[in-house]
């Protein structure tokens, strides 16, 4: 099964959010680079709203990932309580 | 009577579909086809629009919003980066040469690419395409902007990069990046959204930000870095644009496959090309190294890349050919580069030298099938010739590329120690080419690559000196006239960097910065 990914810049409110990918995805791998984290997991991965405002305890609006993304892999779909990306092989 | 107002507010699909399609309408007293002239020639045929979605969902409003967010968030770290003498903090003054590869080579093709946008974005009938395209033309031109805000500060300080745009537009090695996008925006709309939407975006601007960016995080430049990431967070977007383009043009009809996949041979190719800059940058020019271009290609190109059309192969889509090549490639690609320009040192913007002993464990390590038996010799050799007062500058003008313009430096697939050259005859002349894959590019629209502008020919045919130069008189130095055209200064923009007025400037400064004087 082919790596989705998505990359971040490392900081205090991506940080919650990768927090929030490790919970809700478990087979989820952490690459740490300079002043980036890559995300990988196999065939898919869900963000969830609920999640990420648990870990940083505000309201989160999913469209605020736009300010701290690097990159990502996979077909996305998005909507107001989930970000989602996957494969379909 | 006041407009009854919903009680609810909208969800993010139907926002979308309000702030796109609900703005759009059917034009009633003009021709379709007079409208969207561009649209039918290249041969893809759409039959619903409104298919088309961001996955994304972003509208403009909140485009706006986040861009602005990103904007305020770069240009303080700017101020703050120069107020603190930011650019004394780089790992070694070596590092800034990477700063004006970039902004020669790169930030100007940021520009082009928000004039392509632009016009694409003008030329598709379907509003979901017509409002993403404007949204990337504009990350195009923030693009541009930041990253000659945040070199500027560079410029004050360092040498090569006071005319970035009139260097760019003929300096002999970035005729290879402009050449390309000028390829592209003179293509068709979907030509130019398959070749920089997906090709360019989706299959290869990782290589580009990722490893660039991080490494200059890895080196100190916190200016670098942050326009970097600032950019890099709406590459993300024109990704996904990209991939949407790819996916919508084939699901509209069948008979788009063959034109589609030979759009992604060819312009994986031509940026699998352009991207030998990043190459050497990432082996040879970063003092401190993230990681080896092997290791990035692998990761970004083979494991990525090979998901991507894995998933595709349910169109049909196959992996381009160029692939298998760039496989064999990968091993030599970054240390032709920098031999290149270590000999042409004399005719760059921008320093070169010989790696140290421990670069060269380095790369030996990075590259144990390579290095040590045809790269480490040359190096020695030239390092001892450097050391005696013989540092080596070429002064003979190569032979170029007619499809990608790099000199004719790569070698052969699988044989690193033979010299590749191709040729073709096309009414009654001879055009040269550096690879299997940039001959038959040449060989499908030949109309289109034989008025290509070739800065060696255009040096011999005297083109390329300032106006007035008399090149008869005795003693000519063809070289000084045209570094003068470049808007170069001889011996302080070019040249080793040993030795550099850089080098020592920042040496003295540093030094201040540390000590009381």
């Amino acid at each position: 099964m082919s790596n989705v990914f998505i990359a971040l810049q490392t900081n205090e409110e991506s940080r919650h959010i990768v927090e929030a990918l490790l919970e809700d995805n478990p087979t989820a791998v952490v690459d740490e680079q300079p002043a980036m984290v890559k995300i990988n997991v196999p065939g898919s991965l869900v963000l969830r709203r609920t999640t990420v405002e648990e870990k940083m305890g505000r309201p989160f609006d999913l469209q605020e990932m736009q300010v701290n993304l690097i990159t990502l892999s996979g077909h996305v779909d998005e909507d107001e309580d989930e970000f989602r990306l996957s494969w379909n092989d | 009577m006041d407009m009854q107002a919903s009680k609810k507010k909208l969800g993010l699909k139907e926002r979308y579909q309000v702030m796109t399609r609900g703005l759009d309408w059917t034009p009633s007293y003009q021709k379709m086809e007079d409208i969207y002239p561009y649209v039918a020639y290249e041969g893809i045929k759409i039959h619903d629009w409104d298919k088309w979605e961001d996955p994304f969902r972003l509208t403009m409003d909140a485009y706006w919003k986040y861009q602005a967010e990103k904007e305020r968030k770069l240009y303080a770290i700017i101020d703050a980066y120069a107020q603190n003498n930011g650019h004394l903090g780089v790992t070694d003054a070596r590092y800034i040469n990477t700063v004006k590869l970039f902004i020669s080579g790169i930030s100007p093709l940021e520009y082009v690419a928000h004039r392509g946008f632009t016009h694409v974005g003008r030329q598709f009938p379907g509003a979901g395409p017509r409002v993403a395209c404007l949204m990337q033309s504009l990350d195009e031109i923030r693009h541009a902007q930041t990253q000659v805000h945040s070199i500027s500060n560079y410029n004050k300080y360092y040498n090569g990069v006071h005319d970035f745009h009139h260097a760019h537009d003929r300096i002999w090695f970035l005729s290879v990046p402009k050449s390309f996008f000028d390829d592209a925006i003179t293509a068709g709309p979907f030509e130019f959204m398959v070749a920089i939407g997906f090709s360019f975006e989706y299959v290869l601007t990782n290589l580009l930000f990722v490893p660039f960016v991080s490494g200059a995080a890895y080196n100190g430049d916190m200016g670098t870095m942050t326009f970097g990431f600032s950019a890099q967070s709406d590459e993300a977007r024109h990704m996904t644009l990209g991939l949407e383009v790819i996916k919508f043009i084939l699901e509209q009809d069948p008979d788009n496959l063959p034109i589609v996949q030979r759009w992604i041979d060819k312009w994986t190719w031509r940026g699998y090309r352009v991207l030998t800059l990043v190459a050497m940058m990432m082996d040879y020019m970063l003092p401190k190294r993230t990681m080896s271009w092997k290791e990035a290609w692998e990761v970004y190109f083979e494991e990525n890349g090979g998901a991507l059309f894995k998933d595709l192969a349910r169109y049909g889509i196959t992996m381009p050919k160029c692939a298998e090549q760039i496989a064999l490639e990968k091993d030599h690609l970054s240390h032709q580069a920098w031999s290149t320009f270590y000999n042409y040192g004399a005719a760059t913007n921008f320093h070169t030298w010989m790696p140290d002993e421990d670069e060269m464990a380095w790369l030996t390590a990075k590259y144990p099938e390579s290095f040590d038996k045809h790269y480490r010799p040359r190096y020695e050799y030239w390092r001892e010739q450097a050391a005696k007062g013989n540092r080596f500058y070429n002064k003979t003008l190569p032979m170029l590329c007619q499809t990608c313009q790099i000199p004719l430096v790569f070698t052969e697939p699988g044989d690193p120690t033979k010299i590749c050259y191709r040729e073709v005859d096309f009414k009654d002349e001879k055009y040269h080419f550096c690879s299997d894959h940039c001959k038959a590019i040449f060989e499908h629209e030949p109309e289109k690559y034989v008025q290509a502008w070739m800065p060696v020919h255009q040096i011999y045919q005297g083109n390329c000196f300032p106006e007035g130069t008399d090149p008869t008189v005795e003693g000519f130095d063809p070289l000084a006239a045209v570094l003068k055209y470049y808007h170069l200064e001889h011996g302080r923009d070019n040249l080793d960097f040993e030795g550099s007025e850089d080098q020592k400037n920042f040496d003295e400064w540093r030094g201040m910065a540390t000590k009381n004087v």
